[in-house]
């Protein structure tokens, strides 16, 4: 204790923010995942009265006290919602927004009514102002939090997926759901000495989204939730002291921001950077695909009598310029897929040959499958197999098989060929894969 | 108890006038944005124009300048736009976008504040909050026909005519695409430019609103008429009309409390609209609770003595 009351206040605004990141990143991932992060928002207004209730009832600002009348009018809000909810029309965007409005508007007519000093600290946010008492009770009761999602981990999570899953497993949804307001009105005024009324949202959604991203397990997120918690209350804070005292909550929101910003751009899987990555590779792909098929198909037109293609016939077979044949083949060189003889042909290597063959096969067995067991018309299926025959494997493939008992010709007469086949054939005859 | 006419003589009626100028335009686009569940849109708005008013503020000095409504206009619509970019290109959900968006920009609009505009009285850390609805009897005057109004008395009327006009003209296409968007799209009105267009015009009003009564509280007097005359009514004309009476009423109460409590203005306007939105969730004719209660009551009677008479009849 006596190493804690000679802290000087910067210090202690640094352990706040530190602590009041853990509290909402925690409480934020399970807002995040059941979609209610405006009633986060609603309920950081909502605690309004209480908090001038509590100033009131205790005028030397005893933490406690301010902290359970705030979680109560927080409380009070929800359940609000809740009876708006249920008994009109009124949707439930509306009634948060009724909710919240009118609790802080009663709040702050309250405040100035009876002159409450201090309350302006709650709804700014001014991290500087918080003593060591409010930090020792902003720790106890983030401890407590931390301690209590802990133990009910399990209900929790499946609470926020699925609450009619949680009833059927019996437990007790209503006392679960109470419990979890209460917290997260508990973290809500945590933070909001430190960032403000209007700012916690950000405390409680930003972390949590931008852990969201990263990973598709709760326990993960939850702890990256709060790890960016704690470095968005850190690294704010820090910044905020050392750039002349800029306000606390907004220099530490957008930190919170940019960390969103940089997980939206750079996630592993989620991130925007990422798919579009993905999704490039998978247009290159299926490019590539089709020329393979392209070449198949000159090929079975001349009867296979000859192992290669000029790029020109290609470019004729294909309908568009010699340049960006050129362009395709080198591509495809590129992936191992093909070569250029000395004659200035284009060969298929082996792989070249195996998913050539795949492709024309996926092609043929889909025609197939639409038009023997969907009653497609055969001139109706083309442009459907042009689509599946790239995504088609696996699985999938082999029940179409065995579902069209391993045919040998599609609809449209042509010969739908085996992979392990043509890949023989062409060993025997040894010509461009020797 | 202590009237407000006692308290600031005349300057009373122009803090009335001006509070219903303020919360008549509200009520209005307030009670399409209940009906096509965009609330939280206003709330996210209303927090998320911070930005483009100082940014307008620093560039005119005024935060009466058209040019403000303007920038906002923008920036709200930026707003939206943002959400969007957030929820569509990633797993994001829509709220926790909005969540997102709103609070950066706020951050930003409070830093800016902060940094622009040290100390200037006009525009400070607790105008957002609590705005300064009685601030208006401080403005310059403009003589109007022999009469001396305060300025913002004269541009909130300006903007609650023109918000009138705009949803008396553009009241078919706000209709129809408030309920059925895919039929108004096959009449030719166009859900998504109907959408952007309230959503800029909205901007407008909350920016216009803001010094009055703040960013928060705005959102009160966009949605607590709305949902009150929502339960009062089935018809959506109705609903405008009662809406805007909530309004009068709400800012009137409001004064009358603001006067006898001595404390906030615009809070003691939205203390007095939930007292409104509480009476209409008891006593609405359409969907107040006791109403329907009542009318259950009274069909159980009913059914009771029915079925009573069919046994006595069955028994001669």
């Amino acid at each position: 204790m006596l190493t804690l009351l000679s802290l000087q206040s910067a210090e202690i605004a640094l352990l706040a923010s530190l602590v009041l990141g853990v509290a909402c990143g925690l409480l934020g991932s399970f807002v995040v995942v059941r979609r209610i992060a405006l009633v986060g928002d609603t309920l950081s207004h909502a605690v309004l009265p209480g908090v001038v209730a509590g100033m009131l009832w205790s005028p030397e600002r005893d933490p406690y006290v301010i902290l359970s009348l705030a979680a109560l009018a927080g409380l009070l809000g929800v359940v609000t919602v809740q009876a708006i909810v249920k008994s009109t029309r009124i949707k439930s965007d509306a009634a948060l927004g009724i909710v919240l409005a009118s609790f802080f508007g009663l709040g702050l007519l309250w405040k100035s009514r009876a002159r409450v000093p201090g309350v302006s600290d709650f709804l700014f946010g001014n991290a500087g102002a918080i003593s060591v008492q409010d930090l020792v009770t902003m720790s106890v009761v983030s401890l407590l939090l931390v301690v209590i999602v802990f133990l009910l981990y399990r209900p929790f999570l499946v609470l926020s997926f699925d609450e009619g899953f949680a009833k059927g497993l019996g437990y007790p949804v209503g006392f679960l759901n109470a419990l979890f307001y209460g917290l997260l009105s508990f973290a809500v005024v945590v933070a909001m000495q430190a960032v403000g009324v209007i700012l916690v949202s950000a405390m409680l959604v930003t972390p949590a989204a931008a852990a969201s991203l990263f990973t598709e397990r709760l326990r993960t997120m939850t702890l990256w939730s709060m790890l960016i918690g704690v470095l968005s209350g850190g690294i704010g804070c820090f910044l905020s002291i050392h750039l002349d005292g800029l306000k606390t909550g907004a220099v530490i929101t957008l930190v919170a921001s940019s960390f969103f910003t940089l997980s939206y751009l750079f996630a592993p899987q989620q991130g925007v950077l990422a798919k579009q990555l993905r999704r490039g590779r998978e247009r290159q792909r299926v490019a590539r695909e089709n020329l393979l098929k392209s070449i198949y198909h000159m090929m079975e037109a001349e009867g296979f009598r000859q192992d290669g293609v000029t790029k020109l016939a290609l470019a004729e077979w294909r309908k568009t310029d010699l340049e960006s044949i050129e362009r395709s083949c080198q591509k495809l060189i590129k992936a191992g897929e093909a070569h250029v003889g000395r004659d200035a042909l284009i060969y298929l290597t082996k792989s070249g040959w195996r998913r050539a063959v795949e492709i024309v096969r996926n092609h043929r067995l889909w025609e197939l499958y639409l038009t023997n067991q969907a009653d497609y018309a055969p001139d109706h299926v083309h442009d459907d197999a042009e689509k599946v025959e790239h995504v088609l494997s696996g699985e999938m493939l082999r029940k179409l098989e065995k579902d069209l008992n391993f045919p040998e010709v599609d609809p449209h007469g042509k010969p739908i060929p085996s992979v392990e086949k043509t890949l023989q054939e062409l060993s025997q005859e040894g010509g461009t894969l020797s | 108890m202590s009237l407000p006419w006692d308290v600031f003589g005349v300057d009373a009626t122009w803090m009335l006038l001006m509070a219903f100028l303020v919360a008549l335009p509200c009520s209005q686009i307030g009670s399409f944005l209940v009906l096509r569940r965009m609330s939280l849109v206003g709330d996210a708005i209303s927090h998320g124009v911070l930005p483009g008013i100082v940014l307008g503020f620093v560039f005119t000095g005024d935060l009466a300048s058209p040019w403000l409504l303007v920038g906002a206009a923008v920036s709200g619509i930026l707003v939206t736009l943002l959400v969007e970019l957030i929820h569509r290109k990633s797993k994001v959900k829509q709220d926790a976008a909005i969540g997102i968006a709103f609070t950066t920009l706020f951050a930003l609009g409070v830093l800016m504040l902060e940094f622009f505009t040290h100390g200037n009285v006009h525009l400070d850390a607790s105008c957002v909050i609590e705005g300064q609805l009685d601030r208006v009897i401080y403005y310059p005057d403009w003589v109007l026909l022999g009469i001396a109004v305060p300025e913002p008395v004269v541009t909130m009327a300006a903007l609650a005519l023109c918000t009138m006009i705009l949803i008396v003209v553009f009241y078919r296409a706000l209709l129809m695409t408030s309920f059925d968007p895919g039929l108004s799209a096959s009449f030719g009105f166009r859900p998504s430019w109907i959408h952007y267009g309230l959503v800029g015009f909205l901007s407008v009003i909350v920016v216009s609103a803001f010094q009055a009564v703040g960013a928060i509280l705005v959102i009160a007097l966009l949605i607590l008429p709305a949902a009150s005359a929502y339960l009062c009514t089935h018809r959506l004309k109705t609903m405008l009309v009662l809406a805007g009476v909530h309004a009068f009423l709400s800012s009137w109460l409001g004064l009358l409390l603001y006067a006898h409590l001595n404390a906030g203005l615009a809070s003691a306007i939205v203390t007095a609209g939930m007292g409104l939105f509480l009476l209409a969730w008891l006593v609405g004719p359409v969907d107040g609770v006791l109403m329907k209660w009542l009318a259950r009551q009274r069909a159980v009677a009913e059914n009771q003595r029915d079925i009573s008479k069919n046994v006595s009849e069955r028994n001669e």
